[in-house]
């Protein structure tokens, strides 16, 4: 049971959900948007949130919305991450859906939710690096788009009163060969000890990972050094690994040294699997 | 401060009085009696108080009663001679009964969605639940019985009493 009590509204307008948002910011009840909601009666029961309005956004259309015209694909925020993969809209992201949380979990979870959730790993943005998305937020100065590289750094950077409502990403990258893989410490359900997602472009492979470092992260660098053919793999996977853009996690699920050892192993799988060799 | 709400539970409007903030699990335990679903780790890790949503498995103890308005809601106390409880006594698929509830319904979730479902799929969905006997090849079988008896019964033409 949550130890607090809060006033709850499901606003139908992007509008009438920002100019709510102000109204309760106004009157002091630092309101919070919700849309899958496991967040708030999870971290909420350890007292890690606190609010006193939740502004529901389930039932704004734009951020229902699946669509794909005009070689764009769009996703609204509030998908959960069963629908975004059942969709098959963005098998790249469907599929680092599909390896968040569990089953029943997914079925709540929303794409919005683990975009901009207080838990570090927020794996769902790896594919959203990857394709170089767009983000659509919506805010009391009015709904603007904006490059994934810019607003989400570490995490999503939302100024206050401001919600994601859809991300737009290219037509181009439903087809593009990727691999993805999520390693665990031992139970088929669990945070990831890593998760990488890779894409090949012409002949050039993009990388994102989380679960390396304390936040989720595409890699210029690294993807530079794996970029260097005419050395062996492992070599490549070494001077990438010398790229690692911040301390590595050392933790209960794994050491730093224990997760760069599975990271080279994987990233071996994912260069052998995407350039076809060995 | 607390609202009157009324929730589809098992093919009946109930209406309780709630705290906007309530649980799913909250209510259905505390309000309407419903004492099925489990109160486990309040986490939604362990599954005990999974609860169907339109046909789909959600954690109760994820979920604001509030959020639950106009989804027709299923709980242990709606299934009646399910096939998948007869499948989990027969089999043996639990010992102390806390995650059986949730796992029923999960169980139950799997096979009407996806009556063809492989084991693979079926591992996907039997671990969003946490059996601390460890009743797993138990569970397993009697998941696979109502399965290969749903078969069965699909590919079997229809008797017909010829008088």
């Amino acid at each position: 049971m949550l130890p607090f009590n809060f006033e709850y509204y499901r606003p139908s307008s992007i509008n009438e959900a920002v100019e709510l948002f102000e109204k309760l910011d106004q009157d002091g009840k630092k309101p919070i948007y919700l849309s899958g909601g496991t967040e708030i009666t999870t971290l909420g029961r350890l007292n890690q949130i606190f609010t006193k309005a939740v502004i529901d956004v389930k039932g704004i259309p734009e951020c229902n919305a699946l669509d794909f015209k005009q070689n764009s694909v769009v996703v609204g925020a509030a998908h959960t991450l069963t629908q975004v993969w059942e969709s098959k809209i963005l098998p790249l992201l469907g599929e680092a859906c599909v390896k968040i949380g569990d089953r029943t979990s997914r079925n709540q979870i929303t794409l919005g939710g683990n975009l901009a959730s207080q838990i570090i790993y927020r794996e769902a943005v790896l594919p959203l690096l990857l394709s170089n998305s767009t983000f659509v937020v919506a805010g009391i100065d009015g709904i603007h788009q904006i490059s994934v590289h810019k607003i989400f750094k570490e995490k999503l950077l939302l100024k206050r009163g401001e919600f994601l409502v859809q991300i737009k990403v290219n037509g181009k990258y439903r087809n593009k060969p990727f691999f993805i893989e999520k390693k665990r410490k031992s139970e088929r359900v669990d945070y990831p000890l890593i998760t990488i997602e890779t894409l090949k472009i012409d002949r050039s492979i993009r990388l994102a990972i989380s679960g390396l470092c304390a936040f989720p992260f595409r890699s210029y660098e690294m993807e530079k050094e794996l970029n260097k053919t005419g050395i062996s793999l492992e070599e490549r996977i070494d001077k990438a690994v010398l790229r690692i853009p911040a301390p590595v996690i050392s933790d209960i699920r794994g050491t730093s040294e224990y997760r760069i050892f599975v990271l080279r192993n994987t990233l071996l799988d994912a260069l052998i699997d995407l350039e076809g060799v060995r | 401060m607390n609202d009157e709400l009324t929730l589809d539970i098992n093919g009946e409007q109930r209406v309780a009085t709630v705290r906007m903030a309530d649980t799913l699990l909250d209510v259905l335990r505390e309000k309407l009696d419903l004492t099925g679903a489990k109160r486990g780790c309040e986490n939604g890790d362990c599954g005990s108080c999974t609860v169907l949503a339109d046909g789909l498995p959600v954690k109760s103890c994820m979920m604001l009663a509030v959020d639950a308005i106009g989804k027709k809601l299923t709980t242990i106390e709606g299934l009646h001679d399910d096939p998948m409880q007869h499948a989990f006594i027969e089999k043996w698929a639990f010992q102390c009964g806390y995650c059986t509830s949730g796992f029923i319904l999960n169980a139950r979730a799997l096979v009407n969605q996806y009556p063809d479902a492989t084991d693979e799929i079926m591992e996907e969905w039997l671990s969003s639940n946490i059996c601390r006997c460890t009743s797993y090849q138990e569970i397993r079988e009697a998941v696979k019985s109502v399965l290969k008896e749903q078969r069965f019964n699909v590919g079997r033409p229809r008797s017909r009493n010829k008088r």
